[in-house]
Order: C-alpha cells, then sequence, then structure tokens
C-alpha cells in the first residue's frame, strides 16, 4: 500500500506537460521512481479506474487523470463503479462512494 | 483602498465541461447571472481580480501543503486539464507580482501565508474567469485555502484569513475586485456527482448573506462531510470572501444543477 506514491503519481502527471510526454511514450519507464506496488503499477499502466478509485486516489486527482487518458465522463463513472462491483468500497480517503452502484445521480 | 467588488460563485468543471448535457431552463439563467456578475464586476474599473479558490492538486500537495497560499508571479497560465474536456481554451493570464508582494506583506502581520512565484490554474479559477473575465483584461492574484487535503485550516481562522485579505487591500491604494469561489455541498468526481444536498445549501447561504458570523463558523468538518460532502469543505471560499467583506451577502442565482455536480450559486457582497 503506497497511497502517497500512487496519488503523487498521478498529480505530476496532470500538471507536468513533460512527464505527461514521456508516460505517454514509454509508460512503465516513466513510472519507475515511484515506489508502487504491483498492484497499484498495473492500475495505472492499464490505466484501471476503477481500482484507483477503490485504492483511495482523491477523486480531484483521479478525474483530472482519466480526463487526460481520454475518459468522456460517464465512461469515468462507469469505470468506478465497475471497479466497486469488482474490488469493493473505496479503501482511503475522503471520496467513498455513497450511491448504488446501479444508480446514475446525474443521468449519467 | 477598500476593496472594489466582492462576490463569490461556482466553479464546477462541468459547468464549461458537461454544458451540452444541461438542461437550457436551468443552464441559461445560470450562465446569465454569471456573466452579469462579470459585468458588475467589471464595472467597478478593478485594477486586479482576487480569486480565493479551493484547487484540485494543480500546484500544491500533500508532500508540503499550505493552509494559504497567495500568488506573486508575473503570470498564470491553465487550464491544466485537458481544454477538450473542460471546455475553456489555454490562456495566459497576467499576474501584479508588485501588487501581490505588498498584500502578503500585510497578510503575514496576522496570518502565516504562503506565498508562490510558480502557480498554474485548474477549473477552480478558470471556470470563474470564463465567465467573468472573458476578455482576459484584468492582473490575477490567485488565492488557496487548502480544501482538498486534510488536515484543512479550522473555520475561524478562515475567518482571520478573510479579515487579513481585507486589512491587506485597504492598505494599497489599487483597486481589488475579490471573488470567493467554491462549492457549497458536493459529492464531486465520483459517482456520487450530482448529488446535492439543497436544504444544506440553502441554510449556509442564509447564515452567509446574513453575515452571521457564529452560525457560518458553527460547522465541523464532521458535519460537513456527513450533510455536505468532501466538496462542502470549499465552504471556506465564501467564508473568507465575507470575511473580506463585511457587509450583507445578495444571492443572484441558486440552483441544484445535477450534471455540473453542484448548487450553482452566483452571489455579491456589500463592502463596508
Amino acid at each position: 500500500m503506497s497511497l502517497y506514491q500512487l496519488s503523487k503519481l498521478l498529480f505530476l502527471i496532470n500538471r507536468d506537460e513533460e512527464l505527461q510526454g514521456r508516460f505517454k511514450s514509454d509508460p512503465k519507464t516513466a513510472i519507475t521512481v515511484f515506489h508502487l506496488t504491483e498492484e497499484e503499477r498495473r492500475a495505472v499502466l492499464e490505466p484501471d479506474i476503477g481500482l484507483l478509485y477503490v485504492l483511495g486516489v482523491n477523486g480531484q486527482i483521479l478525474m483530472h487523470f482519466a480526463a487526460f487518458s481520454g475518459i468522456e465522463w460517464a465512461d469515468y463513472l462507469q469505470r468506478m463503479r465497475d471497479g466497486i462491483k469488482r474490488y469493493g468500497p473505496v479503501r482511503a480517503g475522503v471520496y467513498a462512494m455513497l450511491s448504488d452502484p446501479n444508480e446514475r445521480v446525474a443521468g449519467v | 483602498m477598500p476593496l472594489v467588488f466582492a462576490g463569490v460563485c461556482s466553479h464546477a468543471p462541468g459547468i464549461t465541461g458537461r454544458s451540452e448535457r444541461a438542461d437550457p431552463k436551468l443552464r441559461e439563467p445560470f450562465y446569465a447571472a454569471f456573466s452579469s456578475m462579470g459585468e458588475a464586476l467589471r464595472a467597478s474599473r478593478p485594477d486586479a481580480l482576487l480569486i480565493v479558490a479551493a484547487e484540485h492538486f494543480a500546484n500544491f500537495f500533500m508532500n508540503n501543503m499550505p493552509a494559504y497560499a497567495v500568488g506573486m508571479a508575473d503570470s498564470y497560465d491553465g487550464p491544466i486539464e485537458d481544454p477538450a474536456w473542460l471546455g475553456i481554451p489555454r490562456r495566459v493570464v497576467r499576474g501584479t507580482p508588485d501588487l501581490s508582494r505588498r498584500l502578503i506583506t500585510e497578510i503575514q502581520k496576522s496570518v502565516d501565508v504562503t506565498y508562490a512565484e510558480e502557480w498554474r490554474l485548474d477549473h477552480g479559477i478558470m471556470v470563474p474567469l470564463h465567465f467573468l473575465d472573458p476578455q482576459n483584461s484584468l492582473p490575477l492574484i490567485p488565492v488557496n485555502i487548502n480544501c482538498q487535503g486534510p488536515p484543512l485550516t479550522p473555520l475561524n481562522r478562515v475567518w482571520a484569513f478573510g479579515e487579513a485579505l481585507r486589512r491587506a487591500a485597504d492598505k494599497v491604494p489599487q483597486r481589488i475586485a475579490l471573488v470567493g469561489t467554491g462549492g457549497i455541498s458536493h459529492w464531486p468526481a465520483t459517482p456520487d456527482s450530482g448529488m446535492i444536498n439543497e436544504a444544506w445549501d440553502r441554510e449556509f447561504l442564509n447564515r452567509w448573506a446574513r453575515q452571521d458570523v457564529d452560525a457560518m463558523l458553527a460547522y465541523s468538518d464532521e458535519e460537513i462531510y456527513r450533510d455536505a460532502g468532501q466538496g462542502g469543505f470549499e465552504i471556506r471560499t465564501f467564508i473568507a470572501a465575507a470575511a473580506a467583506a463585511r457587509g450583507t451577502g445578495e444571492v443572484h442565482f441558486y440552483a441544484p444543477i445535477p450534471i455540473f455536480a453542484v448548487g450553482c450559486t452566483v452571489a455579491t457582497l456589500e463592502i463596508r
């Protein structure tokens, strides 16, 4: 469990164009300096938005990372719901899910 | 001189990024109120626009998280997000470093504020700028209150920070417009996005508009998280604006717009 490292990696990708370029061209190398578990590494590289959400990445960091990854809004929300169904409740942080995984709170 | 304008507004990224998915009957009056606030702001002939925001990890992170930060850069650029996703093109906004420095020096007499000569803008400031300064004409002083990475600064300290902003503005000759921007209740960036506690919002706005300081500062973070979500922590920006303006507030627009993920708010404050 290295949620801090995982979050920091995504924070940097979200705001640093140079790292964005390296992450797009050679993602495995770009993230080597971060001390991630195998599960976290896989979640970033895939990217598995649902798993990142369940691991406790702050929603604001995750939302920006999903946008960077080209994931459309409704798809982003659905990936988090699917993550809850697959991996269980959010494990850390202040972005736990309150609604039912089958609910569409804002209609999307 | 005293502030020339004070107000608060929402800044959720869906306001611009998911514009076409909103009911026009809600969206258009909200946009109109937002733009009217911009007209009133510009009519006050400010020399600089100070925005008290609650950023979302555009600059500050848990390696070194300031409770309060003020920008002191030559310029600021944003959005950090994909412009197509946010629906706002990239812009470079002029800074006013000498004025920032004077304000920071004054604020520091009562509040230990972080200053930053590098600062990138996320939706928290870009959405307000999009409506309030569409021509990118005003120099910016970005201000941040940490509302994202707990532990968060207590509300009574936020009030003192707002008072310090006002004291600093009063000490300089420039005309400063101040805007606080945050959500009231909301659960953003998760599948709960769109949940809005309208009753809680209206109660908070009522306390805020009548300048009921004790009632505004009475919320604990536990209560806010329970009743208003993690997004509710951003009431800090509204509270700082109220402390800076000292006068009562007028809510020009409030309506929950779920696809925008927040109770959309436009309000101004009397400056006393």
